[in-house]
């Protein structure tokens, strides 16, 4: 997008980067019928996971992401794809309703207090909410030994993932295994 | 990692759950809680696994056993996983007439 205005710079990210072990956690991780308190390290035992951290549901670029993920079809990778926001458990119910996520097997965890983002090294201290912040658009590409394989961090607010690219990673790593 | 073979699905802040969590707790076994939503229309996962829309439920893969009612479902784990204890005390309690 071109504006003739600067856009939010974010602070330098700080987070694992390719061939770092990506920090485990434990928080709900919400499907389209329940929620459960899963481990990150849980989820690799299975294979590779596609970590993505996003804004409040609510928020447009959360629609943005997973409506492209949805899109590109990245349910149809061997890898399991979650996303990570501040929303509750029933708010992440309601958006795999609502951007029709339920069929893809997409599953969202829950960190009101913004932990995660903060050991990923990636929060986003809102402006204009006071005590609220969050994860900033951020993508982790994990392969079953936890090790990161591609990391990318939104550097402006806001910023997306380049989709082409992270694609081109979930394909190398799911197809070597 | 492996999953405990008990897993209970349950409602936030729902009266009939908490009783069977207690029960679980009292006698030390590990569990894993699913969370469901308060509308029954939104709960076909419980509807699956048990035949009606109503938590709490519990399904025990040590026994295959898959159980509504918390009534019920205390009664099964006293009965399970109880030491022979002597008759508990119902008389305080009310006749359960509907879950949650």
């Amino acid at each position: 997008m071109d504006l003739d205005f600067d856009v939010i710079e974010l602070p330098e990210p700080n987070h694992p980067t390719s061939g770092e072990t990506a920090p485990t956690f434990e928080r709900p991780l919400v499907n389209d019928e329940y929620w459960e308190d899963t481990k990150l390290a849980a989820l690799t035992e299975d294979g590779p996971v596609v970590l993505v951290f996003h804004p409040m549901d609510g928020a447009f670029p959360a629609t943005y992401i997973w409506n492209e993920l949805r899109d590109r079809e990245f349910d149809a990778y061997d890898a399991t794809v979650v996303g990570l926001s501040i929303s509750t458990p029933y708010e992440h119910k309601s958006f795999i309703e609502d951007r029709n996520l339920a069929e893809t097997g997409f599953q969202f965890f829950s960190d009101p207090p913004n932990e995660v983002a903060n050991q990923y090294g990636i929060e986003n201290d809102l402006g204009g909410m006071a005590g609220i912040e969050e994860p900033r658009p951020a993508v982790f590409v994990i392969d079953g030994d936890r090790t990161v394989q591609y990391a990318w961090a939104a550097r402006e607010h806001p910023e997306f993932p380049d989709y082409d690219e992270l694609q081109e990673n979930v394909e190398r790593l799911t197809e070597d295994e | 990692m492996t999953e405990p073979p008990i897993t209970v699905y349950r409602l936030q802040a729902c009266p009939f759950c908490e009783r069977a969590i207690r029960k679980l707790e009292e006698y030390d076994i590990e569990y894993t809680s699913r969370f469901v939503e308060p509308l029954h229309s939104k709960r076909n996962v419980v509807k699956r696994e048990s035949g009606v829309r109503t938590v709490p439920v519990i399904v025990d893969e040590n026994t295959s056993v898959t159980m509504a009612e918390s009534a019920n479902i205390v009664d099964y784990l006293e009965k399970t996983y109880g030491k022979e204890t002597e008759t508990d005390a119902v008389t305080a309690e009310h006749p359960i007439t509907e879950e949650s």
